[in-house]
């Protein structure tokens, strides 16, 4: 038993009360998909950074800046400004219009059943493979985390997927929520501590500190010492297309967030659209000085631990844990451990829900069944299912792909998806009258499938491997890439909304264009927007 | 329409879903409470035409678009404009300022333009909730706006 796992498992203790806590209090739609609409303003910010601030984020990014300096950092601020699209365009009209998932508010005035059908479609796509790329990170961090404990990647894989399963299905979106809180304050906490290590390092001096970072030493692959400038930019973009793929990132990382569906339908749990704007306000307060923070996890692992030792220890993603044991020690260590756990697993957990209530909500109920419930609690009773369902599913996935399998790609893939196909519609649907059903359903296809396309066919792929690397790490397709960028946002945001304006052209929908002034109204106003129960 | 809204059988024992309590209710007979309505069953909130050519409301809209549009135009600007002078002008991101360099300072500073923006469009968003609390007002509806009183009211 060591401090990692102990402290772990007072983070699954306290969850679980969480749940057991939720699951008490009342039931029926409104409660388990959204919460009952009674979570305050500030409870939701926390929670969308929670929600938001993935394994991927505090590993991933605190590794890329230790390994690559500055290219790293691009990754934060996209994270942070993507807020603003979230604000200025999405969250208060959705909020208003609609009632559990983004779907809600392209079914008010176009031909429900394709609309939700496609919706449906590329929420399951974004949440699943999202979640994916967790698991397996899950599995792999554990593995590394806690290798004295014996606890094999299998098992921790199992045990996350079971958590989360747990969290989901028992105490739906209110159980859901609290984790994500109690997982944002752990993750801050340890941020800031963390950051003040660091500097307290260079005595609190941020002269020393940039000098420091102006100055990096490592061991190149020809085992020459190299000092380098970690704040050059450019050392993980580089050309002929590193320029364009770093335009390519950030384009997806702005517009991707406001098409998330895990983030999006926590504007749902509170109670009116001013609400809504309060959340994320306190969410961008959070998340955007966790990403600043970043600077201080990541340089300080590049400065004071170095790219030799790290990569000695488990590499890139371990990062901040081993910056913690250099600075705090082994119980420092266990604590940041702890946190990682506790990130991955709020984030599971609300991909999970989402995934869902979109199957329950959009496919089962409303394309299925045509808009009715069938029993009291059917539309709930399905959502668990699913949710049950697609836990094992990603469990399953993730045990056969393996500790080693190369899935970075398949953040990138969710955020595109939700750039190129979520977002056109939303915002058509939202601002112009004459958009119609063909116009959702072209668009939400071809930004869905440029999205996939051009990620099949990029080097996250398509790349020749050096023999020495084997197994699930190798690229799925041995061959030069046919497009040459990793992220595919800037070819397929434009594709998306191509098609989405195309479709529209294609033909006229006079209902969707007389309930234009509805939607608008209630977008806008509020008016008719469900409140919060009341119990 | 050619939305489908399937009218209960008379006798239609099919129980109502998510009612107030947890106990759900047998029978289509009751009313749902306000916040499980549908879109359908919530078309007569308002008339929603009327609304949308009403004066204070077609303000509120210009009021809206007059903040949105150039605040999300600007900070797009501004993002892209990161990524690309870092990827196609490197020597000048380059530039030597203040113990850093101008490409980390660009970097953050996007942190607190997004907290710029972000203020400016709370202070602006709360002049268009009073704005819009006043087209509803002038529907005769309550300003909590939700159907429910005006069908206690058409029920009762």
């Amino acid at each position: 038993m060591n401090t990692s796992l102990l402290m772990f498992l007072a983070f699954v203790a306290v969850t679980l009360a969480i749940t057991y806590w939720a699951a008490r209090r009342s039931t029926g739609s409104s409660a388990y998909f959204a919460a009952g609409r009674s979570i305050k303003g500030w409870q939701n910010g926390v929670a969308v950074a929670g929600d938001y601030m993935s394994a991927a984020s505090f590993l991933g990014i605190a590794g890329i800046i230790a390994f690559q300096g500055y290219d790293g950092f691009m990754y934060s601020v996209g994270f942070l400004v993507a807020y603003l699209t979230v604000l200025l365009v999405v969250a208060e009209p959705l909020r208003n219009a609609g009632k559990y998932t983004m779907a809600d508010v392209l079914a008010y005035r176009l031909k429900p059943r394709p609309v939700r059908a496609m919706a449906s479609l590329s929420t399951l796509t974004v949440s699943t493979f999202y979640m994916i790329a967790q698991m397996v990170g899950a599995g792999a961090l554990v593995s590394l985390l806690l290798k004295d404990t014996g606890v094999t990647y299998q098992s921790a894989v199992v045990g996350v997927g079971v958590l989360m399963i747990v969290y989901v299905v028992f105490g739906g979106m209110l159980a859901t929520t609290w984790v994500q809180i109690v997982k944002a304050i752990l993750l801050m906490g340890g941020t800031i501590l963390l950051s003040i290590f660091v500097l307290a390092h260079f005595d609190f001096s941020f002269a020393a500190f940039f000098d420091a970072v102006r100055h990096v030493t490592y061991t190149g692959p020809d085992g020459a010492r190299i000092t380098q400038d970690f704040l050059q930019p450019g050392l993980r973009y580089k050309p002929p297309y590193g320029a364009l793929d770093l335009l390519s990132l950030g384009i997806a990382l702005v517009f991707g967030t406001a098409g998330l569906p895990h983030i999006l339908i926590r504007f749902y749990t509170v109670p009116d659209a001013k609400t809504a704007r309060a959340s994320v306000v306190w969410a961008m307060a959070i998340i955007g000085v966790f990403y600043i923070l970043t600077t201080f996890l990541g340089f300080g692992a590049a400065t004071i631990v170095g790219r030799d030792a790290i990569a000695k220890n488990g590499g890139t993603n371990m990062s901040a844990p081993i910056l913690a044991q250099h600075l705090g020690g082994d119980i420092f260590f266990g604590f940041v451990a702890a946190i990682a756990f506790a990130t991955i697993l709020a984030v599971v957990a609300g991909l999970t829900i989402s995934a869902s209530t979109s199957f329950a909500h959009d496919f089962w109920t409303n394309v299925i069944h045509r808009g009715t419930e069938r029993a009291p609690g059917e539309e709930v009773k399905v959502a668990r299912v699913t949710a049950f369902v697609v836990g094992a599913l990603a469990i399953f996935l993730a045990i056969v792909l393996g500790p080693t399998a190369n899935v970075a790609f398949l953040v990138a893939l969710a955020f595109a998806v939700a750039a190129s196909a979520n977002l056109p519609v939303i915002v058509f649907s939202i601002f112009w009258r004459r958009f119609n059903t063909r116009g959702a359903v072209a668009g939400l296809g071809t930004g869905l499938l440029a999205s996939i396309v051009l990620i099949l066919i990029s080097p996250s792929i398509m790349t020749v491997d050096p023999p020495t690397v084997t197994g699930a790490a190798r690229h799925l397709i041995q061959a030069d890439p046919i497009f040459p960028l990793e992220n595919p946002g800037i070819l397929s945001i434009p594709l998306g909304f191509l098609g989405a304006f195309l479709g529209t052209l294609t033909g006229r929908e006079p209902s969707a264009e007389e309930r234009f002034n509805e939607l608008l109204v209630r977008a806008n106003t509020g008016l008719g927007a469900e409140k919060a129960t009341t119990h | 329409m050619p939305r489908r809204h399937p009218e209960p059988e008379p006798g239609d024992l099919t129980p109502e879903v998510g009612a107030e309590t947890d106990v759900s209710p047998l029978g289509r007979g009751g009313r749902k409470p306000a916040h499980e309505q549908t879109a359908d069953e919530d078309r007569d909130v308002a008339d929603w035409d009327r609304l949308a050519s009403a004066p204070e409301f077609k303000r509120l809209l210009a009021d809206k678009r007059r903040f949105i549009v150039p605040a999300t135009v600007f900070f797009v600007a501004y993002f892209v404009a990161l990524p690309v002078l870092v990827g196609y002008a490197p020597r000048l991101m380059e530039t030597n300022l203040l113990g850093v360099n101008l490409a980390y300072l660009f970097a953050l500073s996007q942190f607190f333009m997004a907290w710029i923006v972000a203020a400016l469009y709370v202070r602006a968003a709360s002049k268009w909730d009073v704005m819009a609390a006043r087209v509803i007002e002038g529907t005769g509806e309550a300003s909590n706006a939700s159907g429910a009183a005006r069908r206690e009211g058409r029920d009762g």
